[in-house]
C-alpha cells in the first residue's frame, strides 16, 4: 500500500469513527423525542381494552351483526366489504394507540422521533460505509464492525417496516435504547482501529455468511422484542379478563401496546420470515469452514452454539404447531432462541476460545 | 391415519345444504361444521391425551409410538437437542483438541471423575447425546411416512364442500346482486380456477382450495433432514484425512506412507485415496508490520507443481488458505507453515557427514520455534568411535537483541533469525523400533557436551556462524533457513449429498412459513325477494392477514361480473371493530 492511500484509509476511518458518535448523539435526541411522546400520551384516557374485555361474552360469540339499510336512490355498494373474525378462544382486544395515546402533541414528538431515527440511521449506515473503504473491504472483521453493522440493520429493518405502513411505531423507544447501548459498548470495548483481515477471513464467503449472520441476528431482535412485549401485554390483559385491576403504570404504558394477538403474530412472522435465513447463514458456514479448515462442522463453540439457536427456533415454530404450547410457552421458547443468539455473538466471541476467535478484542 | 380420513369425509358431508330441521342443536352444529371446513388442511399429526388403549404388550408398544411421533415428544426432544449440544461447547473436546482436555483435566480434577461418567469430553459422540437425536430421527420417521401419506391422499381428493354458515369462517362477505345464481357460480369457479385455486363445485356452491405447497415444502424440509443425516453418517464413515509438512523443494504423493498422520473413517480403503503429488516450489506469508495488530497473518501462499495421476503432467497451481487445491473427491489444504533452519556438522576428520533443513514446529504467534536436529548415522568422534548427535534446538525468526532477557521471537518474518543449541552425544534411541516425536530429543541414553565452566555446551548462532564443539568433537554451522508448510488431504464423500440436502431443506423450508393453505367458498342462492344472495368465505391454516385480503380481492373481482342489484335495499354488514 502506498503511504498515500495509507493515509487517505486512515482519515476515512477517523471520519467512520465520527459518523458512529454523530448517529449516536442524533439517536440519543430521537430516544428523548420518543420520551416525549409516551410522556404527552400518557394524559389520554382510552381504556379500550378493559372495555373490549369486560363487554358481555355473547357480544364476543355472536356472529357478525348484519344491518339492513335501505339506501335512498341508486345506491351501488363499490366493493363488498369483508368481515374477520378471530379463532374462537382467542381475545378479542383492538391494539393500543400507539405511544403518543391518541394526543396531538405526543404523535408530534413521535414524529421528530421517528425523522431523528430516519437520520440517525443514515449517518450510521454513512459510518459503516466509510469503515468498509476505509479497509477496502466487508467491514464485518472484528466485533467493533459487527456492533456497528448490528444496530444499523436493526434500525433500518425497523424504517422499512414503517415505511409499509406495518404497525411498528410501538417499537421506537425500545429500539432507539437498545441501539444506543448497542453503540455504547462497541465504542468502549469493542473498538477495534481499522485494519485488515487474517487470511482465514479473505474469502468471499465473509460477505454471504456473516452479513446474513448480522442481518439475522438484528430482526430477529426485532422478533425477540415482541415476545416480551407479548408476554408483558398478555399478562395485562389476562388480568383485566379476570376482573383485576392491573397498576395505573402499567395500565397506562400497556394500554398503548398493540394487543398482545398482534404483538405474538408480530414476533412470529419476523421469527419465522428470518428462520430460513438464519438455516441458510449456518450452511454457508459450514461450506466456508469445509474450505477454509478442511471439515464442514467440527463442533467448534460458534458452531455449537449457531446450532443451538437453530435448534431453539426450530422448537419454537414446532411450539406454535403444537397445542398447549401456544402463545406465552412459545413465546419462552423464542426468548431462549434469542438468547442463544446473544451468547453466540458475545459470550462465545469473547469467552470461549474456538477457530472463531477474531472478535479483535 | 385411515380413521381420520374417514372422519373428516364424513363430518365435511352434512354440511353441504343440510336442512337445519334436520340438526337439534344448530350452534353445535355450525360448530362441527366449522371444524370440518378446516380439516385436512395440514398433515400435523393429531395431539393424543390419555394412556395407552387397549391392553397388554401391544396397546403399550402403540401408545409408545404414538407418542414418539407425536408433536409434543418431537418438541421435548428438539429442545433437549439444543440443552444437550451446551456442555461440549463450555467443555473441551477430545475429538476437538485433545491437549485442551488434557489441560482441563489437571486443572479441575474433582470434576473428572464425573465429567468422564458423563462423557463430557466426547459430547457429541456420547451415549446420551446419540440417544436423543436417534429418537429424534425415528419419531421424524415415524411421523414423516404417514404424512406424505396423508398429503398424497389430500392431493387426490377435493376441497370439503361449502360449511352450511359461511359468516363463521375468519373471513366472510356478502351482497345481492341481479345475476343468476347459476351464473354467478359460474364466474366464481373460472375466477378462482384462474387464480389456481382448486375447485369443487357443490349444488349451490363452490369450494376451493390452494397452498398445497405449504405442506409439500414442509415434507420436502423434514425428509431433507433425514438425507442430511445419511449423508453425515456416510461421510463419516468413509471419509480420511491425512496431515504432511512439506519443506519447501520438496515433494509429497499422496500414498498413506507418507503421511506424517493420518485418520480415517470404519469403511475407508487405501485404495480410495486418489494418486496425486506435487512438489513446494514457494511459500509466501506476510504479515502486518505496524499497528495494534502487528505480526497478524495477512496472507499465506503456497506456490507447488502439481501433478495428477501416476505420471500426469506437472502444472503450477497455488493454494491458499480459503481454497484448496480439489483432486478426484479429494481437498488438499494449506493449513500451517513454519521455519526449517538449515543445519550442518563437520566430524573431526574434517567430512561434512550431515546437511539438513531440520523443521522446527512454531509456539506462539510469532513463530518463536523449537525442535531437534538429530545425527543418526556417520559421526566418529576423534577416537573414531560411532556414535550419535543430538541438539535441542530453539529457532526465532526475529530476535529481540542481546541482553534483552527473552529468547521469543518479536516477530513471525526472518528479519533477525537466531538459531540457538545445545548439543548432546551418545544415543538418540532412534533404533529401538519405538515411535519418535522428531521434534523432541530424548536425552536418556546421551550425555551433555560441557563447555569450560562444566555446564551444558551451548550457542545461539546468526545464518552462518559455526559452532566448535568441545574437544573438537566437531563444527556445526548454521548455514541458512527454509521454510516448510503443512498440508492436510481430507476426503469426505456424501458431502455433496448433505449439500444436496441443505439446499432442498431451505427451499423446503421458505416454501412452509412463506405459503399459506387456505380455503374460498362461494355461495350463490336466490333471495326471497328474487335476487341472488352471494356469500364468500375464507379460511386459512393458520389466522393471518392475508385471508381476508385475498378474500376482498376475489370478492371485489366477482363483484365486477355481479355487481349489487341496483334500486333495491341494500344488505350491508357493519365492518367489525378489528381492522
Ligand atoms: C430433527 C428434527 C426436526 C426438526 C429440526 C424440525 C424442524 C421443523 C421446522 C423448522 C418447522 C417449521 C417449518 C414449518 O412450520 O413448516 C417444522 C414444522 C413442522 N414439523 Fe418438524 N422438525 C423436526 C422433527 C419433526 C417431527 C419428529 C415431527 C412429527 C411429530 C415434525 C412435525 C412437524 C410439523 C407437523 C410441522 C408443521 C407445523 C405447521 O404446520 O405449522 N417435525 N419442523
Amino acid at each position: 500500500m502506498t503511504p498515500l492511500a495509507a493515509e487517505v484509509n486512515e482519515n476515512l476511518a477517523q471520519i467512520s469513527n465520527y459518523l458512529i458518535y454523530s448517529s449516536m448523539a442524533v439517536y440519543t435526541l430521537a430516544f428523548l423525542a420518543h420520551i416525549a411522546e409516551w410522556t404527552f400520551g400518557s394524559r389520554s384516557k382510552v381504556a379500550r381494552t378493559a372495555a373490549a374485555l369486560t363487554a358481555t361474552a355473547d357480544d364476543a360469540a355472536a356472529a357478525p351483526a348484519v344491518q339492513v339499510r335501505s339506501k335512498g336512490g341508486t345506491a351501488v355498494l363499490d366493493k363488498p366489504k369483508v368481515v374477520t373474525r378471530s379463532a374462537p378462544g382467542t381475545r378479542d382486544v383492538p391494539d393500543g394507540p400507539g405511544a403518543a395515546g391518541g394526543t396531538a402533541e405526543g404523535d408530534l414528538y413521535g414524529r421528530i422521533a421517528v425523522s431523528l431515527t430516519v437520520l440517525g440511521f443514515l449517518i450510521e449506515a454513512a459510518g459503516v460505509v466509510a469503515r468498509a473503504l476505509s479497509v477496502q473491504r466487508a467491514p464485518w472483521g472484528n466485533m467493533y464492525e459487527f456492533s456497528i453493522t448490528f444496530s444499523t440493520v436493526a434500525v433500518g429493518a425497523y424504517l422499512v417496516l414503517l415505511a409499509l405502513k406495518k404497525n411498528v411505531r410501538w417499537l421506537g423507544l425500545i429500539l432507539v435504547t437498545t441501539v444506543l447501548l448497542d453503540l455504547g459498548i462497541a465504542t468502549t470495548w469493542l473498538y477495534t482501529d481499522s485494519d485488515q483481515l487474517v487470511p482465514a477471513l479473505h474469502s468471499y464467503w465473509l460477505w454471504i455468511h456473516v452479513s446474513t449472520a448480522i442481518f439475522c441476528g438484528a430482526v430477529f431482535y426485532l422478533g425477540a422484542a415482541g415476545a416480551v412485549l407479548y408476554l408483558l401485554r398478555d399478562s395485562y390483559e389476562s388480568k383485566l379478563a379476570s376482573g383485576g385491576t392491573p397498576s395505573k403504570i402499567a395500565t397506562s404504558i400497556l394500554e398503548r401496546f398493540p394487543s398482545a394477538a398482534s404483538l405474538d403474530k408480530f414476533s412470529y412472522r419476523i421469527n419465522a420470515a428470518v428462520f430460513p435465513l438464519w438455516t441458510f447463514t449456518i450452511i454457508a458456514g459450514a461450506i466456508w469452514a469445509g474450505d477454509a479448515w478442511g471439515r464442514y462442522w467440527g463442533w467448534d463453540p460458534k458452531e455449537v452454539w449457531s446450532f443451538v439457536t437453530w435448534v431453539a427456533y426450530a422448537s419454537y415454530l414446532h411450539a406454535r404447531a403444537t397445542a398447549g404450547w401456544k402463545g406465552r410457552k412459545a413465546a419462552y421458547l423464542a426468548l431462549f432462541a434469542f438468547a442463544c443468539w446473544i451468547w453466540n455473538y458475545y459470550g462465545v466471541n469473547i469467552l470461549l476460545s474456538g477457530k472463531h476467535s477474531y472478535a479483535g478484542v | 391415519m385411515s380413521t381420520t380420513d374417514k372422519a373428516s369425509t364424513e363430518a365435511s358431508n352434512p354440511s353441504e345444504d343440510t336442512p337445519d330441521s334436520a340438526v337439534a342443536d344448530p350452534a353445535a352444529a355450525a360448530d362441527s361444521a366449522e371444524a370440518a371446513a378446516g380439516a385436512q388442511l395440514s398433515t400435523a399429526p393429531e395431539e393424543e391425551s390419555g394412556g395407552p388403549v387397549g391392553i397388554g404388550v401391544v396397546g403399550w408398544v402403540r401408545w409408545f409410538w404414538r407418542q414418539l411421533t407425536s408433536m409434543r415428544v418431537a418438541l421435548i426432544l428438539l429442545f433437549l437437542l439444543s440443552l444437550g449440544s451446551i456442555p461440549g461447547s463450555l467443555i473441551p473436546q477430545t475429538q476437538v483438541d485433545a491437549m485442551k482436555v488434557a489441560e482441563w483435566k489437571r486443572n479441575n480434577e474433582f470434576w473428572v471423575p464425573v465429567a468422564e461418567k458423563l462423557q463430557l469430553f466426547d459430547v457429541y459422540s456420547s451415549v446420551w447425546f446419540s440417544a436423543i437425536y436417534l429418537l429424534l430421527f425415528i419419531s421424524l420417521i415415524g411421523c414423516i411416512v404417514p404424512r406424505s401419506w396423508q398429503f398424497v391422499g389430500q392431493l387426490t381428493g377435493r376441497p370439503p364442500g361449502a360449511p352450511r354458515r359461511l359468516d363463521r369462517m375468519p373471513a366472510y362477505t356478502t351482497w345481492r346482486t341481479g345475476t343468476a345464481p347459476d351464473e354467478v357460480l359460474a364466474h366464481a369457479r373460472k375466477l378462482l380456477g384462474g387464480r389456481r385455486f382448486r375447485t369443487e363445485a357443490g349444488s349451490s356452491s363452490v369450494a376451493a382450495e390452494k397452498g398445497y405447497l405449504r405442506e409439500a415444502g414442509n415434507l420436502v424440509f423434514h425428509v431433507a433432514l433425514i438425507v442430511m443425516l445419511v449423508a453425515f453418517a456416510w461421510g463419516q464413515l468413509f471419509k480420511s484425512e491425512g496431515g504432511k509438512l512439506v519443506l519447501r523443494g520438496k515433494g509429497f504423493s499422496n500414498t498413506l506412507t507418507q503421511y506424517d498422520d493420518f485418520k480415517s473413517g470404519s469403511f475407508f480403503s487405501p485404495d480410495d485415496l486418489p494418486p496425486f503429488s506435487f512438489t513446494l516450489d514457494r511459500f509466501d506469508a506476510s504479515f502486518e508490520r505496524s499497528g495494534p495488530q502487528k505480526g497478524t497473518a495477512r496472507e499465506f501462499k503456497a506456490y507447488v507443481t502439481f501433478s495428477k495421476g501416476a505420471d500426469g503432467a506437472p502444472e503450477k497451481r497455488e493454494i491458499q488458505v480459503n481454497k484448496p487445491l480439489e483432486v478426484d473427491g479429494a481437498k488438499v489444504y494449506l493449513l500451517g507453515h513454519g521455519y526449517a533452519p538449515v543445519v550442518s556438522v563437520t566430524d573431526p576428520a574434517g567430512k561434512v557427514i550431515f546437511r539438513d533443513a531440520v523443521p522446527m514446529l512454531p509456539f506462539d504467534n510469532n513463530l518463536s520455534s523449537s525442535g531437534a536436529v538429530k545425527v543418526t548415522d556417520g559421526y566418529r568422534d576423534k577416537d573414531g568411535k560411532q556414535e550419535q548427535l543430538g541438539f535441542n534446538a530453539m529457532f526465532v525468526p526475529t530476535f529481540a537483541g542481546e541482553g534483552k532477557g527473552t529468547m521469543l521471537s518479536q516477530f513471525p518474518e526472518p528479519d533477525f533469525p537466531v538459531l540457538a543449541l545445545s548439543a548432546y552425544h551418545g544415543s538418540l534411541g532412534v533404533d529401538s523400533g519405538l515411535p519418535q516425536n522428531v521434534y523432541q530429543l530424548n536425552t536418556s541414553k546421551m550425555q551433555e557436551f560441557k563447555d569450560e565452566n562444566g555446564q551444558l555446551f551451548k550457542k545461539r548462532l546468526l545464518p552462518g556462524e559455526t559452532m566448535e564443539l568441545p574437544g573438537g568433537a566437531g563444527v556445526v554451522k548454521f548455514e541458512g533457513i527454509e521454510r516448510w508448510a503443512t498440508f492436510s488431504v481430507t476426503r469426505q464423500p456424501g458431502s455433496g449429498l448433505a449439500l444436496a440436502g441443505a439446499v432442498a431443506a431451505i427451499g423446503g423450508l421458505a416454501a412452509s412459513l412463506f405459503i399459506q393453505r387456505r380455503r374460498v367458498w362461494v355461495r350463490a342462492v336466490r333471495g326471497e325477494d328474487g335476487t341472488t344472495v352471494v356469500e364468500m368465505a375464507g379460511l386459512g391454516r393458520s389466522e393471518s392477514a392475508k385471508v381476508p385480503d385475498e378474500l376482498g380481492q376475489l370478492a371485489a373481482a366477482l363483484h365486477d361480473q355481479a355487481p349489487t342489484a341496483p334500486d333495491r335495499p341494500v344488505k350491508e354488514t357493519v365492518e367489525g371493530e378489528r381492522g
